[in-house]
């Protein structure tokens, strides 16, 4: 029974697909930030220091930088999923 | 007014606050019971996800670790935030579309069988009891400290356990009353107290030693003596320890623990849950951002405490004379924080570090228990009265939080998961709304009753497991509820093979280091130098492996299965559907 007024299966595909591209990028982000900035290059970015600050910028990205991006992160994501749920349905959200 | 009375007023305001709040938001229906009516706003539930995630132990204990840690202790800092992006990407709006009530439905319903919703109700329950107990003691521990400590019996108990049975009758109060509804509403409520109780010393402290009033900046500031963190590492190499902003642990054990606290933050079934409280899929999203915004308040505040206490207590206790110490020594010293021993007689307190007998400086004489870095910060720094009884207050409305969301967890997990959906059909019983919220009434009281006597009498290896159960949630729940939603092909034998494979080798990692061989539990003996902390990482991946290749070699699973999970990966409405909150079929 196809009702007209709903997203045809292509549609939900596509939103499927937008959506798993979107987890990819946000979370090679994620993952840059805290295992790489925070952890595995730690080192080599605690040469720096955050301008103006006493922060060692490796140490900075470990204990407050890392929770930062995570916010940022989510906030994308909540607003890129909205417009993805409002193109699904037609200017409706979820 | 002196602290004692302070802390009494402080304390006896704030309890009211949160029994009347239960009494106002009391439960009506199941669903008002398991999942809070499923309409509560996003803002409220991210103040009380806050609550419900931030422990006694986030709240008393985690600044005084990392100020011992330095830079190591940067895997609790991101390992307790981090999950919750996974939580928002990719567990929690699709566990709300897929509209039940806890995460052993979603198990059972989404690999069809009755086993796997009976082993993730056994995992569920095991981790919120471990985790339950030590909130118990938690509450135990402040009233003996900040409110009986000039007693030695009160109500013909130790001062600790009284503490726990206060703590108890005021959760059994409104956890059994308000189900999810009270408990969400007291969240709220809770939160803004003890964020408030974390930052207002926090400021204070900030301003003493920085000259602003926002710690996360005082935190990279410093005053006339240069910047803080660079005091701070002269300072420790002195007196010989480690440089502050310089890690000990290995990369790989960082690395593996900090994904281990992750993936076991977005797995743990009282975290979970909070998401089917809201109204929508979107609303899940938005209620993982503002969660997370209010835990970052205090987690980003956390490290700057951390640096500002150990700064102070390295400057006032280091050959101080121990005749002319401050009063909050000598008050610490009676409860067992603070141990002086004067190994060389000289009547002063020398402080230092595990490189002392290399550098020839004398010999350590101070023991110190890191949660003293919160619970006397604000005597140390010489606070107003009504800061240092504020502190109280706070670490009680942590640890009646989290006690209560773990108590209903598992209310939930006997009333609706083995009672209705596994004991019920099998003796072919019949449970009515009113017979199954009676049931979760008394789960809650029985499980308050169980937790409080695992407070009084802590089993030896309650305080080891807490730390574990974010690797044991990592290397069990956490594959099989990604994999059931981001692929259709993971059938019933590859989710439990995994599940059961991941959790028997984090589990026997863990049981060897730490009961079997405990002498053996140092780094050259690790596995590819993994210490049991971090092992649920591999656990986790050994799950994915084995679900991955087992389902390949099994049927797969049926049509409705399949269906059912395009039905999550989607709004409701795309199926002409309205969302009208989480639905008992």
């Amino acid at each position: 029974m196809e009702n007209p007024n709903l997203p045809d299966e292509d549609a939900k595909r596509r939103y499927w697909r937008k959506n798993l591209t979107v987890l990819g990028i946000l979370l090679s982000i994620w993952f840059a930030v805290s295992y790489g900035c925070g952890i595995l290059f730690v080192e080599e970015l605690d040469k720096v220091r955050l301008p103006g600050t006493g922060f060692k910028l490796g140490f900075w990205f470990a204990q407050q930088g890392s929770i930062y991006v995570f916010l940022v992160l989510i906030a994308i994501y909540v607003i890129v999923m909205n417009k993805l749920d409002r193109e699904l349905l037609g200017g409706k959200s979820d | 007014m002196d602290v004692q009375t302070w802390t009494w007023i402080l304390v006896g305001l704030t309890f009211s606050l949160y029994i009347g709040v239960a009494i106002w938001s009391r439960a009506g229906s199941t669903k008002d019971f398991y999942v809070a009516g499923g309409g509560v706003p996003s803002v409220a539930n991210g103040m009380a996800t806050a609550a419900d995630w931030m422990s006694a132990a986030s709240f008393i204990s985690m600044a005084g670790i990392i100020s011992f840690a330095g830079r190591d202790g940067s895997v609790y800092l991101m390992g307790w935030t981090g999950g919750y992006v996974l939580l928002a990407l990719l567990l929690a709006p699709y566990l709300r579309r897929f509209g039940k009530f806890t995460v052993p439905d979603f198990i059972g319903d989404r690999y069809y069988s009755g086993w796997a919703r009976f082993v993730a109700l056994l995992c569920a329950i095991f981790v919120s009891f471990t985790y339950v107990a030590g909130q118990m003691r938690g509450v135990g521990i402040v009233f003996s400290r900040m409110l009986f400590g000039d007693m030695d019996t009160v109500l013909g108990m130790t001062p600790i356990n009284a503490g726990v049975v206060i703590g108890m009758v005021v959760v059994l109060f409104y956890a059994v009353l308000g189900g999810m509804k009270g408990i969400t509403y007291t969240q709220v409520a809770q939160y803004c107290v003890l964020i408030f109780a974390f930052m207002v010393p926090a400021i204070f402290l900030s301003i003493q030693m920085a000259g602003t009033p926002i710690p996360q900046l005082g935190f990279g500031g410093g005053n006339e003596g240069g910047y803080l963190l660079d005091q701070l590492d002269g300072l420790s190499k002195e007196l010989g320890f480690a440089a502050y902003t310089e890690g000990q642990k290995s990369t790989t054990d960082v690395f593996f623990i900090t994904a281990a606290l992750m993936c076991g933050t977005a797995g743990l079934p009282h975290v979970i849950v909070r998401f089917y409280t809201v109204k929508k899929a979107s609303a899940a999203r938005s209620s993982a951002l503002w969660a997370l915004l209010f835990i970052a308040i205090l987690y980003t505040t956390a490290p700057a405490i951390s640096v500002f206490a150990r700064t102070n207590l390295l400057k006032t206790v280091d050959n101080a004379s121990y005749a002319e110490v401050p009063e909050w020594f000598k008050k610490w010293e009676n409860v067992d924080l603070i141990q002086f021993d004067d190994k060389n007689g000289d009547g002063r307190i020398q402080y230092t570090g595990p490189n002392a007998a290399a550098m020839g400086l004398p010999a350590n004489e101070l023991t110190i228990d890191k949660d003293i870095m919160v619970l006397a910060n604000p005597e140390i720094a010489r606070l107003p009265n009504w800061v240092v009884a504020l502190v109280a207050a706070g670490g009680l409305a942590a640890a009646l939080s989290t006690a209560a969301g773990l108590l209903l967890v598992i209310s939930t997990s006997v009333a609706h998961d083995m009672v209705k959906k596994t004991i019920a059909p099998i003796i072919g019983m019949q449970l009515t709304e009113r017979g199954e919220l009676i049931w979760a009434r008394c789960a809650a009281a029985v499980a308050v009753v169980i937790a409080g006597y695992f407070g009084i009498k802590p089993p030896a290896f309650v305080a080891e497991v807490v730390a574990f159960a974010f690797g044991l949630a990592a290397a069990s729940f956490f594959p099989a509820i990604i994999l059931g939603i981001f692929s259709k092909r993971t059938t019933t034998a590859g989710a439990v093979s995994g599940m059961v494979a991941g959790l028997v080798f984090t589990a026997s990692y863990i049981i060897w280091f730490k009961f079997i061989s405990p002498q053996s539990n140092v780094e050259a003996n690790w596995w590819l130098g993994i210490s049991p902390e971090g092992i649920g990482t591999l656990g986790m991946v050994l799950n994915f492996v084995v679900a991955v290749l087992v389902s390949i070699a099994t049927p797969r699973p049926p049509q409705e299965i399949r269906d059912l999970v395009d039905r999550v990966r989607l709004p409701r409405a795309a199926f002409g559907e309205e969302d009208s909150g989480p639905v008992d079929h």
